[in-house]
Protein backbone atom coordinates (compact mmCIF):
# COMPACT_ATOMS: atom_id res chain seq x y z
CA UNK A 1 0.00 0.00 0.00
CA UNK A 2 1.54 3.26 -0.84
CA UNK A 3 0.65 6.14 1.45
CA UNK A 4 -0.28 9.50 0.20
CA UNK A 5 3.75 10.67 1.59
CA UNK A 6 5.53 7.98 -0.05
CA UNK A 7 3.32 8.56 -3.27
CA UNK A 8 4.59 12.23 -3.20
CA UNK A 9 7.79 11.60 -2.55
CA UNK A 10 7.98 9.50 -5.72
CA UNK A 11 8.23 13.05 -7.96
CA UNK A 12 7.20 12.85 -11.67
CA UNK A 13 7.46 9.52 -13.10
CA UNK A 14 10.92 10.31 -14.66
CA UNK A 15 12.40 11.19 -10.88
CA UNK A 16 14.83 13.57 -10.35
CA UNK A 17 15.98 14.18 -13.61
CA UNK A 18 12.56 14.78 -15.10
CA UNK A 19 11.24 17.09 -12.17
CA UNK A 20 14.91 19.01 -12.34
CA UNK A 21 13.88 19.54 -16.30
CA UNK A 22 10.04 20.35 -15.94
CA UNK A 23 11.27 23.17 -13.50
CA UNK A 24 13.98 24.61 -16.00
CA UNK A 25 11.01 24.07 -19.00
CA UNK A 26 8.30 26.01 -16.74
CA UNK A 27 10.81 28.34 -15.98
CA UNK A 28 11.74 29.09 -19.58
CA UNK A 29 8.02 29.18 -20.47
CA UNK A 30 7.93 26.31 -22.39
CA UNK A 31 3.70 25.05 -23.20
CA UNK A 32 4.94 21.36 -23.57
CA UNK A 33 6.50 21.35 -20.34
CA UNK A 34 3.55 23.13 -18.79
CA UNK A 35 1.42 20.18 -20.59
CA UNK A 36 3.71 17.79 -19.06
CA UNK A 37 3.25 19.07 -15.62
CA UNK A 38 -0.30 19.11 -15.64
CA UNK A 39 -0.77 15.82 -16.91
CA UNK A 40 1.71 14.12 -14.84
CA UNK A 41 -0.07 15.71 -11.66
CA UNK A 42 -3.70 16.61 -11.96
CA UNK A 43 -5.26 13.11 -11.05
CA UNK A 44 -3.57 13.12 -7.52
CA UNK A 45 -3.87 16.73 -7.28
CA UNK A 46 -7.88 16.23 -8.17
CA UNK A 47 -8.15 13.60 -5.74
CA UNK A 48 -6.66 15.90 -2.81
CA UNK A 49 -8.83 18.41 -3.71
CA UNK A 50 -11.70 16.13 -3.80
CA UNK A 51 -11.10 14.21 0.03
CA UNK A 52 -10.78 18.19 1.60
CA UNK A 53 -14.01 19.91 -0.41
CA UNK A 54 -15.99 16.96 -1.24
CA UNK A 55 -17.22 18.60 -4.03
CA UNK A 56 -15.59 17.97 -7.63
CA UNK A 57 -16.60 21.37 -9.11
CA UNK A 58 -15.18 23.18 -6.09
CA UNK A 59 -12.24 20.61 -6.31
CA UNK A 60 -11.46 21.78 -10.26
CA UNK A 61 -11.46 25.22 -9.50
CA UNK A 62 -9.19 24.50 -6.78
CA UNK A 63 -7.08 22.85 -9.12
CA UNK A 64 -6.67 24.85 -11.64
CA UNK A 65 -6.22 28.04 -9.18
CA UNK A 66 -3.35 25.42 -7.40
CA UNK A 67 -1.95 25.38 -11.26
CA UNK A 68 -1.74 28.70 -11.74
CA UNK A 69 -0.52 29.55 -8.33
CA UNK A 70 2.51 26.70 -8.79
CA UNK A 71 3.12 28.81 -12.80
CA UNK A 72 3.52 31.64 -10.66
CA UNK A 73 5.58 30.80 -8.10
CA UNK A 74 8.23 28.32 -9.89
CA UNK A 75 10.53 31.08 -10.27
CA UNK A 76 11.00 30.40 -5.87
CA UNK A 77 10.81 26.63 -5.99
CA UNK A 78 13.80 25.90 -4.27
CA UNK A 79 14.22 22.40 -4.61
CA UNK A 80 14.02 21.50 -0.76
CA UNK A 81 11.06 19.42 -1.17
CA UNK A 82 10.36 17.58 -4.32
CA UNK A 83 8.22 19.15 -6.71
CA UNK A 84 5.27 16.89 -5.92
CA UNK A 85 5.57 18.01 -2.23
CA UNK A 86 5.61 21.76 -3.38
CA UNK A 87 2.44 21.03 -5.42
CA UNK A 88 0.71 19.06 -2.72
CA UNK A 89 0.99 22.14 0.10
CA UNK A 90 -0.18 24.44 -2.77
CA UNK A 91 -3.10 22.17 -3.57
CA UNK A 92 -3.90 21.93 -0.10
CA UNK A 93 -3.34 25.44 0.89
CA UNK A 94 -5.96 26.37 -2.26
CA UNK A 95 -8.85 23.71 -0.74
CA UNK A 96 -8.37 25.28 2.49
CA UNK A 97 -8.77 28.50 1.36
CA UNK A 98 -11.71 28.02 -0.35
CA UNK A 99 -13.05 26.29 2.60
CA UNK A 100 -12.86 29.39 4.60
CA UNK A 101 -14.72 31.43 1.99
CA UNK A 102 -17.26 28.83 2.19
CA UNK A 103 -17.13 29.22 6.42
CA UNK A 104 -16.95 25.48 6.20
CA UNK A 105 -14.37 25.76 8.85
CA UNK A 106 -15.71 27.26 11.61
CA UNK A 107 -15.92 25.79 14.85
CA UNK A 108 -18.80 22.60 15.66
CA UNK A 109 -18.89 20.58 18.63
CA UNK A 110 -18.47 16.96 18.76
CA UNK A 111 -18.82 16.05 22.32
CA UNK A 112 -21.43 13.85 21.88
CA UNK A 113 -19.56 11.31 20.36
CA UNK A 114 -16.53 11.62 22.62
CA UNK A 115 -15.85 8.21 25.15
CA UNK A 116 -17.55 8.62 28.45
CA UNK A 117 -15.57 8.73 32.16
CA UNK A 118 -17.53 8.44 35.60
CA UNK A 119 -16.84 10.52 37.95
CA UNK A 120 -13.59 9.24 39.07
CA UNK A 121 -12.06 9.29 35.90
CA UNK A 122 -12.64 5.98 35.00
CA UNK A 123 -13.67 4.49 31.05
CA UNK A 124 -16.99 3.50 30.60
CA UNK A 125 -16.61 1.40 27.43
CA UNK A 126 -18.76 -1.94 26.58
CA UNK A 127 -16.54 -4.86 26.52
CA UNK A 128 -15.17 -5.56 23.23
CA UNK A 129 -15.01 -9.52 22.68
CA UNK A 130 -14.19 -9.49 19.16
CA UNK A 131 -12.74 -6.46 16.79
CA UNK A 132 -12.79 -6.29 12.42
CA UNK A 133 -9.61 -6.37 10.64
CA UNK A 134 -9.04 -3.85 8.14
CA UNK A 135 -8.96 -5.98 5.55
CA UNK A 136 -12.22 -7.31 6.73
CA UNK A 137 -13.92 -3.93 5.95
CA UNK A 138 -11.93 -2.46 3.66
CA UNK A 139 -11.95 -5.91 0.98
CA UNK A 140 -15.69 -5.01 0.84
CA UNK A 141 -17.71 -2.10 -1.25
CA UNK A 142 -20.56 -1.32 0.97
CA UNK A 143 -18.09 -1.47 4.20
CA UNK A 144 -15.48 1.00 2.30
CA UNK A 145 -18.72 3.27 1.41
CA UNK A 146 -19.80 3.45 5.18
CA UNK A 147 -16.72 4.38 6.30
CA UNK A 148 -15.77 7.08 3.83
CA UNK A 149 -19.05 8.34 4.87
CA UNK A 150 -18.76 8.53 8.30
CA UNK A 151 -15.68 10.14 7.98
CA UNK A 152 -17.71 12.42 5.99
CA UNK A 153 -20.06 12.96 8.69
CA UNK A 154 -17.26 14.55 10.90
CA UNK A 155 -17.49 18.02 11.59
CA UNK A 156 -15.46 20.16 9.49
CA UNK A 157 -13.08 21.69 11.67
CA UNK A 158 -12.09 17.77 12.87
CA UNK A 159 -12.37 16.00 9.69
CA UNK A 160 -10.03 18.46 8.08
CA UNK A 161 -7.00 17.85 10.90
CA UNK A 162 -7.96 14.01 10.52
CA UNK A 163 -7.89 14.06 6.22
CA UNK A 164 -4.30 16.01 6.90
CA UNK A 165 -2.35 14.29 9.33
CA UNK A 166 -3.89 10.71 8.71
CA UNK A 167 -4.85 10.28 4.89
CA UNK A 168 -2.26 13.39 3.40
CA UNK A 169 0.69 12.50 5.93
CA UNK A 170 1.42 15.81 6.78
CA UNK A 171 3.23 16.82 10.10
CA UNK A 172 1.78 18.79 12.67
CA UNK A 173 3.83 21.70 12.52
CA UNK A 174 3.07 21.91 8.80
CA UNK A 175 -1.02 21.22 9.76
CA UNK A 176 -1.04 24.20 12.46
CA UNK A 177 0.85 26.48 9.96
CA UNK A 178 -1.95 25.91 7.39
CA UNK A 179 -4.82 26.33 9.73
CA UNK A 180 -3.34 29.07 11.98
CA UNK A 181 -3.61 27.00 14.93
CA UNK A 182 -0.99 25.64 17.70
CA UNK A 183 0.78 22.61 17.25
CA UNK A 184 -1.23 21.12 20.90
CA UNK A 185 -4.63 22.10 19.39
CA UNK A 186 -3.81 20.78 16.38
CA UNK A 187 -3.09 17.30 18.43
CA UNK A 188 -6.28 17.44 20.57
CA UNK A 189 -8.29 17.87 17.66
CA UNK A 190 -6.61 15.16 15.68
CA UNK A 191 -7.47 13.31 19.05
CA UNK A 192 -10.86 13.76 18.87
CA UNK A 193 -11.46 13.28 15.50
CA UNK A 194 -10.41 9.88 15.77
CA UNK A 195 -12.11 8.94 18.85
CA UNK A 196 -15.43 10.66 17.19
CA UNK A 197 -14.92 8.52 13.84
CA UNK A 198 -13.96 5.27 16.40
CA UNK A 199 -17.23 5.97 18.26
CA UNK A 200 -19.10 6.15 14.81
CA UNK A 201 -17.76 3.34 13.70
CA UNK A 202 -18.31 1.16 16.09
CA UNK A 203 -21.15 -1.52 15.26
CA UNK A 204 -18.53 -2.11 11.64
CA UNK A 205 -15.89 -2.92 14.06
CA UNK A 206 -17.72 -4.59 16.44
CA UNK A 207 -18.91 -6.86 13.00
CA UNK A 208 -22.51 -5.96 14.16
CA UNK A 209 -22.81 -4.44 10.50
CA UNK A 210 -23.53 -7.36 7.67
CA UNK B 1 -29.05 -6.59 37.44
CA UNK B 2 -26.62 -7.24 39.75
CA UNK B 3 -23.72 -7.65 37.01
CA UNK B 4 -24.13 -4.01 37.15
CA UNK B 5 -23.73 -2.57 40.46
CA UNK B 6 -20.84 -5.39 40.41
CA UNK B 7 -19.20 -3.36 37.49
CA UNK B 8 -20.16 -0.03 38.58
CA UNK B 9 -18.49 -0.79 42.19
CA UNK B 10 -15.72 -2.37 40.13
CA UNK B 11 -14.96 0.42 38.48
CA UNK B 12 -15.65 2.87 41.47
CA UNK B 13 -13.17 1.42 43.56
CA UNK B 14 -10.58 1.06 40.22
CA UNK B 15 -11.26 4.69 39.82
CA UNK B 16 -10.09 5.74 43.75
CA UNK B 17 -7.16 3.50 43.33
CA UNK B 18 -5.72 4.94 39.46
CA UNK B 19 -6.94 8.42 41.28
CA UNK B 20 -4.78 8.28 44.31
CA UNK B 21 -1.98 5.58 43.98
CA UNK B 22 1.38 7.41 43.22
CA UNK B 23 2.46 6.85 39.69
CA UNK B 24 -0.79 6.02 38.48
CA UNK B 25 -2.74 7.67 35.93
CA UNK B 26 -6.94 7.33 35.95
CA UNK B 27 -8.75 6.57 31.95
CA UNK B 28 -9.45 9.89 31.69
CA UNK B 29 -5.43 11.38 31.78
CA UNK B 30 -4.56 8.29 29.91
CA UNK B 31 -6.85 9.63 26.95
CA UNK B 32 -4.77 12.82 26.83
CA UNK B 33 -1.57 10.74 26.60
CA UNK B 34 -2.94 8.67 23.19
CA UNK B 35 -1.71 11.04 20.54
CA UNK B 36 1.95 11.64 22.24
CA UNK B 37 1.77 8.01 23.22
CA UNK B 38 0.99 6.70 19.27
CA UNK B 39 3.47 9.10 17.71
CA UNK B 40 6.79 8.40 20.42
CA UNK B 41 6.54 11.57 21.82
CA UNK B 42 6.14 10.44 25.33
CA UNK B 43 9.47 11.08 27.67
CA UNK B 44 10.42 8.06 29.00
CA UNK B 45 8.72 8.34 32.22
CA UNK B 46 5.39 8.99 30.80
CA UNK B 47 5.58 6.42 28.74
CA UNK B 48 5.81 3.45 31.42
CA UNK B 49 3.19 4.84 33.47
CA UNK B 50 1.07 4.82 29.93
CA UNK B 51 1.43 1.34 29.42
CA UNK B 52 1.26 0.53 33.47
CA UNK B 53 -1.96 1.91 33.02
CA UNK B 54 -2.59 -0.39 29.83
CA UNK B 55 -1.61 -3.28 31.59
CA UNK B 56 -3.89 -3.18 34.51
CA UNK B 57 -7.02 -1.57 33.07
CA UNK B 58 -9.33 -3.75 30.17
CA UNK B 59 -11.14 -0.95 29.00
CA UNK B 60 -8.20 1.04 27.97
CA UNK B 61 -6.52 -1.94 26.22
CA UNK B 62 -9.79 -2.44 24.49
CA UNK B 63 -10.23 1.26 23.76
CA UNK B 64 -6.16 1.65 22.31
CA UNK B 65 -7.29 -1.82 20.13
CA UNK B 66 -10.21 0.30 18.56
CA UNK B 67 -8.82 3.43 18.06
CA UNK B 68 -5.85 1.83 15.98
CA UNK B 69 -7.57 0.36 14.18
CA UNK B 70 -9.95 3.02 13.05
CA UNK B 71 -6.69 5.01 12.17
CA UNK B 72 -5.44 2.17 10.11
CA UNK B 73 -9.22 1.74 7.75
CA UNK B 74 -9.20 5.16 7.52
CA UNK B 75 -5.89 5.22 5.74
CA UNK B 76 -6.81 2.03 3.92
CA UNK B 77 -10.20 3.38 2.21
CA UNK B 78 -8.59 6.03 0.76
CA UNK B 79 -5.20 4.06 -0.05
CA UNK B 80 -8.43 1.97 -2.40
CA UNK B 81 -7.74 4.09 -5.99
CA UNK B 82 -11.57 3.38 -6.55
CA UNK B 83 -12.25 5.20 -3.22
CA UNK B 84 -11.75 8.84 -5.06
CA UNK B 85 -11.69 8.56 -8.46
CA UNK B 86 -7.68 9.77 -8.77
CA UNK B 87 -6.19 7.55 -11.95
CA UNK B 88 -7.77 9.25 -15.07
CA UNK B 89 -6.33 12.54 -16.44
CA UNK B 90 -9.46 14.61 -17.19
CA UNK B 91 -8.95 15.99 -21.01
CA UNK B 92 -11.50 19.41 -20.18
CA UNK B 93 -9.25 20.13 -16.66
CA UNK B 94 -6.22 19.98 -18.30
CA UNK B 95 -7.31 22.16 -21.11
CA UNK B 96 -9.03 24.97 -18.89
CA UNK B 97 -5.86 24.98 -16.90
CA UNK B 98 -3.22 25.64 -19.97
CA UNK B 99 -5.34 28.42 -21.39
CA UNK B 100 -5.51 29.97 -18.25
CA UNK B 101 -1.92 30.13 -18.10
CA UNK B 102 -2.25 32.04 -21.35
CA UNK B 103 -4.34 34.35 -19.90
Amino acid sequence: MLGALQERQHATPGGQADSDDIVVGLRNGSATHAERFVRSNIAWMRAVARRILRDDGLADDCVQEAFLKAFGKIDGFEGRASLKTWLHRITVNEALMKLRVLKRLGEQSIDELMPEFDKNGCRIEAPWPSLATTEEIVERKSTRALVLSKIRELPENYRIVLLLRDIEEMETAEVAKLLSLSQSNVKVRLHRARAALKKLLEPLLRGELG
Amino acid sequence: MTGRIGSRLGRWMKGLMLSNLPLMINCKQFESFLVDYLEGDLSDRQRAIFEFHLKICRECRDYLAAYGRTIEIGKAVFADPSADLPDDVPDDLVKAVLEARRG
